[in-house]
């Protein structure tokens, strides 16, 4: 029974990162805001579900599945974010920085 | 139940994502939508499965994070080769 409420738990929380990450990703105002937004609460969100899916089941085959499905989201999520944000980079994809000409007169 | 509340919040997200793929001005944003869409659809395969109470499921969802891993390398290896052919612009 504290399983099954758990599970509840972990799923709805997990659901909540999701829908914050995909109205991060339409909302914020740059690319690299953008993929911070994304590749955070993508991953957060992987491992509340996939741990609320595990506490459903007794410890079986199912469990081992779910635990692997959760390894290879974690380790290839920021690897993908990594190497977006290197080729943006290095394809002169510019972040919008803060006004310095604001910066300078503010502590003159 | 849960389930089914699950698989309509993951199809929910998945459809503001592909708002991102088709209005995102460069290429990146679209490469990131598509990459979420991948993740997303992992998860959907694997709720999918509790709920018809079907565990062959997971096996496809294992394969699929493999596949949308290697997809995105991939079209990022291709653009880079793209960018590299003229080096004052890239295709933004």
């Amino acid at each position: 029974m504290i399983f099954h409420i758990l599970s509840w738990l972990f799923i709805l929380l997990g659901l909540f990162f999701a829908i914050t990450g995909a109205v991060g990703l339409f909302k914020l105002p740059d690319f690299y805001t953008r993929i911070h937004a994304a590749s955070v609460a993508d991953t957060s969100c992987a491992a509340l579900i996939l741990f609320g899916l595990m506490l459903n089941t007794g410890f079986s085959l199912i469990t081992v599945k779910l635990l692997l499905i959760l390894l290879l989201l974690w380790f290839t999520g920021p690897i993908s974010s990594h190497s977006l944000v290197k080729a943006a980079r290095e394809s002169n994809l510019n972040p919008i920085l803060a006004d310095k000409e604001k910066e300078h007169r503010a502590t003159d | 139940m849960i389930y089914a509340i699950a698989s309509f919040a993951i199809l929910v997200v998945m459809g503001i994502v592909l708002a991102r793929a088709f209005y995102g001005p460069s290429v990146y944003d679209r490469i990131l939508a598509v990459n979420m869409f991948g993740t997303k659809t992992v998860l959907l395969i694997a709720v999918y499965g509790f709920l018809t109470e079907r565990p062959e499921f997971l096996d496809l969802a294992i394969v699929y994070a493999l596949i949308n891993f290697i997809g995105i390398v991939c079209v990022l290896k291709f653009i880079e080769r793209l960018n590299s052919f003229d080096e004052n612009q890239d295709i933004l």
